[in-house]
């Protein structure tokens, strides 16, 4: 089983965000901060643009190459020394990493941020295997002591206020003075980064994800801002890897293509702090670094989306700037979307990996304005593949009884133009007539859905259509 | 059929190839063996003291600190000026690496220490493998002569790099590598650092050393 979805509750989910009110002042940041910082470093490099499109291409050519690719890279992981391990699913990718814990009689287990690691919902079975893991990048650290999943992919803590984590950190923290002064951000990073030293100096095995794994040298990727990626995987004695088989990428020429989109794309910097390159593990002379290397491939479903509509989406280098700048994820956050993987790309990957029947709604979940397409670096047609999971949804009959007889209704209308206008006419009229004094509708019957949240407009100065003429097609 | 099988099969169906056909295999292993480059910004192509400036602005704009200095033995001193003025104590931990070896720090009156950190060091200087203007990004390869853990464990990391080992771009570097280690082959870590350790985790705010040092202070050697 993989981490638990509450995604086919995604309207009940988005219902209690949108009363949240934590939640929707800690969402405001994400509003400000991180698109304003992408546009300018975006406009700072003159090739960004067209490094997007070398990046879509070294993804498209190591997908459709990517038996070969995985060939390559395990030999070279082995001629480094290193060990892999393939996993079918979840449940075998644990027990490969739980087993590697157990030989090596760990206790501590640290962990970098790894979406995968909570696809397959790690922690709980390193926990049932009697070891510890930790989390110890700060925002994964924070929701850990929540007992809570991330809610975006690159800020995990994105929906959080420092009061809550300070609340938390005294909760847990209970060996530090009582008295302490919390009141400042900084002094909870500084708190955290001692309680955590311990922990990473403690630790007999670090987990890491991997940004991407390297054909040419076998080599794996890590990116972070923090640095605890690295403390994670140098200090113990055994470094194990968990990354999904589409990491893949040819060299180290194409990592660099794609690092130059990733953290621009994710955070709004040049670069990211810490990008860190390994191979196999500590050399003959070293004097630090892990003496096992092991890295564990997933599938998960991933090889099915090959050859298929969905194919373009294992491109996908988990940068976030497709939730960064989606308004539905600004409205409800991404504890909504029900598991593990939020926003425009959560909705099109999920019911990949947990089914069309569980994840469903995720796809509804678009106004189809395109932004997300607009910024992915890798240029994934996220809305298109929406679209596709409409389609299935509906096919196979997975959508609600309204909606269907509502698209039924809207058929029936839309093949026959001239009753079309009529009854548009007539109903625009009779809302332009009903909304005249105050210009919008604070409720409007079969439309709760829109009106418990904001008002309807009521309509001024004829239909679409009339306007369409009346502006000779929009070229007026 | 074993795991690793099962994916490989699965991969090769849905691709519908059987992983023998000659022209992908060719084209995969020319790809591997060639490494082309791509785009490469125009930001880093420049030579002599223009792109070390490149890499001082860009360096500084990552919230690192520089100071420059004429040749290696002047290091020392620009080093224990630095800790000076930075109110923090003469002691420093390093690896073996032989050119820092070979600086004269007995003119100064720094207390060196040698090897990895165990964690309670405040203060380690590591020689950079190269810079790249590009970013201000260093580039610092594993090993005894300069430990990754010299990167990560003190507060203050101190980075020494010669300037004719200041590239524009990552692609020229990793050339340099190849050349160095061979081709396909790669130390056990290869870092890249872009300024000080930081997180953005509680409420979006940009903070200081967030794991790793707060403050990297780079010594460009011309
Ligand atoms: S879909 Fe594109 S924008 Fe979204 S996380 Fe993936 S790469 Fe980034």
């Amino acid at each position: 089983m993989t981490a638990h979805p509450t995604s086919p509750y995604f309207k009940d989910n988005a219902h209690e965000a949108l009363q949240d009110e934590q939640l929707q002042k800690a969402l405001s940041n994400v509003r400000q901060g991180f698109i304003d910082k992408r546009a300018a470093v975006a406009a700072k490099l003159p090739e960004f643009e067209a490094l997007r499109d070398s990046a879509r291409d070294i993804k498209n050519h190591t997908l459709a190459n990517l038996d070969l690719y995985l060939e390559a890279w395990e030999n070279k992981v082995t001629d480094s020394g290193g060990h892999v391990h393939w996993a079918r699913t979840a449940e075998e990718a644990r027990q490969a990493i739980v087993d590697i814990c157990r030989k090596a009689g760990a206790k501590t287990v640290t962990k970098g941020k790894s979406m995968i690691s909570e696809e397959i919902n790690l922690n709980a079975a390193i926990e049932a295997a009697g070891m510890t893991p930790v989390e110890t990048d700060l925002g994964e650290y924070i929701i850990q002591l929540r007992n809570e999943a991330p809610s975006h992919i690159i800020a995990p803590a994105v929906h959080l206020n420092a009061t809550q984590v300070e609340s938390d950190f005294r909760r847990v923290h209970t060996h530090l003075d009582p008295n302490r002064d919390l009141s400042e951000p900084v002094q909870l990073l500084t708190e955290a980064r001692q309680v955590l030293r311990e922990k990473f100096l403690a630790a007999d095995v670090g987990i890491t994800g991997a940004n991407f794994l390297i054909a040419e040298t076998g080599t794996s990727v890590i990116v972070t801002n923090e640095g605890n990626g690295d403390l994670t995987q140098i200090l113990p004695k055994i470094h194990i890897v968990v990354a999904s088989l589409e990491k893949l990428v040819p060299t180290l020429d194409d990592v660099s293509q794609i690092l130059r989109v990733l953290a621009r794309s994710a955070t709004g910097q040049e670069m990211s702090v810490y990008t860190t390159f390994s191979t196999g593990p500590r050399r003959p002379g070293d004097v630090d670094g892990p003496e096992e290397y092991h890295v564990v491939v997933l599938d998960n479903g991933r090889s099915a989306m090959l050859g298929t509509s969905f194919q373009d989406m294992l491109r996908c280098i988990r940068c976030g700037a497709c939730m960064n700048h989606c308004p539905v994820y600004h409205a409800v956050g991404g504890h909504a979307y029900g598991w593990v993987y939020p926003g425009p790309m959560g909705a099109v990957l999920s019911p990949s990996l947990i089914g069309v029947d569980k994840a469903g709604h995720l796809p509804n979940a678009s106004t189809f304005c395109g932004r997300c397409e607009s910024v992915c670096p890798v240029r994934i047609p996220l809305p298109k593949m929406m679209r596709h999971w409409r389609e299935q949804e509906f096919e196979r009959h997975l959508t609600p009884a309204t909606v269907r007889s509502g698209l039924g209704l809207w058929a029936f209308f839309a093949k026959r133009p001239a009753l079309y206008q009529f009854a548009s006419n007539l109903g625009m009229k009779a809302m332009a007539w009903f909304g005249r004094d105050k210009g919008k509708f604070k409720s409007l019957p079969f439309a709760g859905g829109w009106t418990d949240y904001r008002d309807f407009p009521a309509p001024q100065g004829g239909t679409f259509q009339e306007q369409w003429k009346a502006r000779k097609g929009g070229r007026a | 059929m074993s795991a690793r099988d099962e994916i490989f099969a699965s991969v090769r169906r849905s691709l519908g190839v059987n992983g023998h056909e000659m022209p992908r295999r060719e084209a995969v292993r020319e790809r591997i063996a060639k490494a082309p480059r791509g785009i490469v910004p125009e930001r880093g192509q420049l030579s002599g003291e223009a792109l070390l400036t490149l890499f001082e602005e860009q360096a500084l704009s990552t919230l690192a600190t520089i100071d420059r200095v004429k040749g290696r033995d002047k290091v020392p001193d620009a080093i224990a000026d630095y800790l000076r003025r930075s109110n923090l104590p003469a002691r420093l931990r390093m690896g073996a690496d032989e050119r820092l070896a070979a600086m004269p720090w007995d003119k100064t009156a720094l207390e060196i220490s040698h090897g990895k950190s165990d964690g309670s060091d405040l203060i380690a200087v590591n020689h950079a493998f190269a810079g790249v203007a590009e970013t201000g990004t260093l580039i610092i390869t594993s090993g005894p002569d300069n430990p990754s853990t010299l990167n990560f464990l003190p507060d203050y990391a101190i980075v020494v790099v010669d300037a004719k080992d200041v590239r524009g771009a990552y692609e020229d570097v990793w050339q340099r590598l190849r050349e160095r280690d061979g081709k396909g082959h790669m130390p056990r870590t290869v870092n890249w650092i872009t300024g000080p350790s930081r997180s953005g985790d509680i409420e979006q705010k940009l903070l200081l050393g967030a794991h790793g040092p707060r403050s990297v202070h780079i010594v460009l050697v011309e």
